[in-house]
């Protein structure tokens, strides 16, 4: 009559539509990781000296450390010695300088992933910086940016260009000790953004950046900084896609955010890595690091997430309230489908005066996926009057999945107020029955209701990115009823 | 237009419906009393297609076509709708968008155009304002935070917007005051028509003061034990049920 589980296995079993690989000659260092390929590395970015000693500091670093082994992940081993470090697609002798310039099948899977590169980006009013694999092929609207002293531009452009400002912010957020794969990461990273928004401006559109890891057994070492000036805005956008393959990929970004006083940051991330397929095999493993300081007074900082995708996602964009009255909020939606793994949450650190934090993680587990939310709310001693919001709700499909959650406090100032709300819930048949008796179909149903429950932390999305969000559930859960 | 005849169901190894057997004809409208636990909300449950019931015996057809095999969404967009005895709440889930959702879904399958946003506001407001909702209602998230009888209300307004051909009323009247049961009554008696049934649920005579009957039926252990017309009702209001029943067994 109704729904059987044969109905539903078949309905989880959802093909991945962004699977698809750009025959592009790539130049790549052979696999391994010594001091050698650290200053290869450097030296293909033509980078000063200052940056091969901080590399190479963090490559000695990384040799004391271990892999972590306290998040609620099943991480298989991974060699280190098997990736290659360097992957950039070949440029036809110098990078291109207008978008006439860049290898059409770029262009063409840009196309499918839907970036809106050409003249529609302007009509949307995004600036794309667009990475492919490890260097950046093209930029948009710097005209418009750099009129409003805005510099928006690839980290290897704001390594020449903006020596000084890389010298004086990379790794003073995260620095190169920080944790193995950020660690990793300060020692190989290609390339990334760079944004530094000056004094007293408001950025004039969202910021955009499209990573994609393209070649076979490539590790992706992104890097983003992004600096606001005292009284500065701005809205950063990152959205994620890679083409399906058989090995798992590593991924270890790491994302520095500087807000000065009365600054705002927000960053919006949409993730739609490559998951892995129904039985686990493949998929990326996302192991990022984000963190930002509210260093001045009356800052901002903002992380908004949506998590769909990657075979195992390690990751907590953090926020060091070290300014005065500063603000840090964090908004999760984080699924776990088939074998996926996702431990991620945030830390909101507490240590200038009437700090507040908000933390909204929505949490959804569906066919054998393994969600965990991880949060640390830290309140020091120094941090009078700090105030903390946590609401941490999960919601499960079908009987073999799981939530789990981990909130740590450690309150240093009795003066804090701390709240932490938490519920778990299952998509009720009595709710896909009122819905399918109304006439919507079981999907529509089932998206209906997780879209209902992930609401609040789409408010917080730009709107284009809350739309693709949406959609990147719906294709993310088809068919995966409980 | 519904036909049911002698429908066995059962959940697990309880058997609940034992031989049911009833004819519903367009513009009719048809009352089901009996004890509790004598198989009224299983008979709608079965129906609207909820899971959790086995039909063992029996058939049970619609506008001349097979019901059983059909999923519940199916059955709706045919024409079939159950007004629910405990409307459920789905939090973050705009009312509007799931009745839109729901009307779509229906027209779609009457051959009708989709209507878009601002068509389909201009329909339920007007749907709105007879069951006397507030705007409000309309970014509420579907029955979160309603009070029993916003519920019952919302459910006959979801009926006036789907217009169904045949309407089920499971005990749409439980927990309601009189002035809700009045308003209820209204939005039920605005929505009869020769084309359309309806066939209600319920423990208590007062309703039918309200929406007056064709035909009232005794549903006892799982079959339909008498039939007669409105003054049935008030029989048993006076009489209790046990009576039937002594009668049936004695035939």
């Amino acid at each position: 009559m109704a729904t059987t589980p044969t109905d539903l296995d078949a309905l989880v079993a959802q093909k991945y539509q962004h699977g698809f690989v750009t025959d592009v000659e790539s130049d790549t260092l052979p696999p391994g990781l010594d001091e050698d390929v650290v200053r290869a590395i450097s030296k293909i970015k033509r980078e000063p000296q200052f940056m091969l000693d901080w590399r190479l500091q963090a490559l000695r670093h990384w040799h004391t450390m271990r892999n972590p082994d306290w998040a609620h992940l099943k991480i298989a081993p991974i060699d280190y010695q098997s990736i290659s470090y360097y992957s950039a697609p070949k440029a036809n002798k110098d990078a291109p300088k207008s978008l006439d310039e860049v290898d059409p099948k770029l262009l063409a899977t840009y196309e499918k992933l839907g970036v809106p590169l050409h003249e529609r980006a302007r009509l949307a009013g995004v600036a794309v910086d667009a990475v492919f694999d490890s260097v950046s092929v093209a930029t948009t609207f710097k005209e418009k940016l750099s009129k409003a002293g805005v510099i928006f531009c690839s980290f290897s452009d704001a390594v020449q260009n903006h020596p000084e400002l890389i010298e004086r912010y990379l790794g003073s957020v995260v620095p190169y000790t920080d944790n193995f794969f950020a660690t990793l990461n300060s020692a190989v990273f290609s390339d990334g953004s760079f944004v530094y928004v000056p004094k007293g401006v408001r950025c004039p559109m969202e910021l955009s950046t499209y990573f994609r890891i393209n070649a076979a057994n490539t590790g992706q070492f992104e890097r983003t900084l992004i600096i606001a000036d005292e009284g500065s805005h701005v809205s950063y956008l990152e959205g994620c896609t890679a083409p399906m393959r058989d090995e798992n990929q590593l991924h270890a970004a790491v994302v520095e955010l500087v807000a000065l006083a009365d600054a705002n940051i927000k960053y919006s991330t949409v993730q739609n890595w490559y998951p892995g397929d129904e039985n686990g095999v493949g998929g990326i493993y996302n192991f990022v690091t984000k963190r930002g300081e509210c260093r001045g007074a009356n800052s901002r900082i903002s992380w908004t997430q949506v998590e769909t995708g990657s075979a195992i996602t390690w990751k907590y964009p953090s926020c060091v309230l070290t300014g005065d009255n500063s603000v840090g909020e964090f908004y999760s939606v984080a699924l776990a489908n088939h074998y996926q793994q996702a431990d991620t949450g945030t830390k909101m650190i507490h240590v200038g005066r009437n700090t507040r934090s908000t933390i909204v993680s929505k949490g959804i587990s569906a066919g054998r996926g393994q969600n965990t939310y991880r949060g640390l709310v830290k309140v020091l001693p120094s941090a009078e009057g700090a105030r903390n919001f946590t609401q941490c709700d999960s919601l499960l499909m079908g009987d073999r999945c799981g939530a789990h959650t981990f909130p740590y406090m450690e309150i240093k100032n009795p003066s804090a107020v701390v709240e932490h709300e938490a519920t778990t819930s299952r998509i009720a048949d009595d709710q896909l029955f009122y819905c399918r008796s109304r006439g919507v179909s079981e999907e529509d149903a089932v998206n209906m209701i997780v879209n209902g429950f992930c609401k609040v932390v789409f408010k917080e999305l730009p709107m284009e990115f809350a739309v693709e969000a949406q959609n990147l559930l719906a294709v993310s859960l088809e068919g995966s009823v409980g | 237009m519904l036909s049911i005849r002698n429908l066995h169901a059962q959940i697990g190894a309880r058997k609940i419906l034992k031989g049911l057997s009833l004819e519903v004809n367009p513009g009719e409208v048809h009352a089901i009393m009996g004890p509790n636990g004598s198989g009224k909300s299983t008979l709608a449950s079965v129906l609207a297609g909820r899971a959790g019931y086995e039909v063992t015996q029996g058939t049970a057809t619609f506008m001349g076509e097979d019901l059983l095999p059909l999923e519940p969404e199916e059955r709706a967009r045919r024409g079939l709708f159950l007004a629910f005895q405990y409307p459920v709440e789905i939090p973050g889930v705009n009312n509007a968008y799931l009745l839109k959702a729901g009307l779509n879904a229906v027209r779609k399958q009457r051959g009708l155009a989709e209507l878009d946003a601002f068509e389909f506001l201009q329909l339920i407001k007007d749907k709105m304002k007879l069951m006397q909702m507030d705007e409000s209602f309309l970014s509420r998230g579907v029955n979160e935070g309603f009070s029993g009888g916003e519920k019952k209300r919302n459910e006959i307004l979801q009926m006036a917007v789907l217009e169904p051909k045949l309407a089920l009323l499971d005990e749409t009247d439980s927990g309601l005051d009189i002035d809700a049961l009045r308003v209820v009554a209204n939005g039920v008696n605005s929505l009869r028509s020769p084309e359309r049934a309806i066939v209600m649920v319920t423990h208590y005579q007062r309703l039918l003061d309200y929406i007056e009957p064709d035909y009232v039926h005794v549903l006892a252990d799982g079959r339909i034990l008498r039939t007669g017309d409105k003054s049935l009702a008030l029989e048993l209001e006076r009489r209790g049920y046990d009576w039937v029943r002594q009668e049936a067994s004695a035939a």
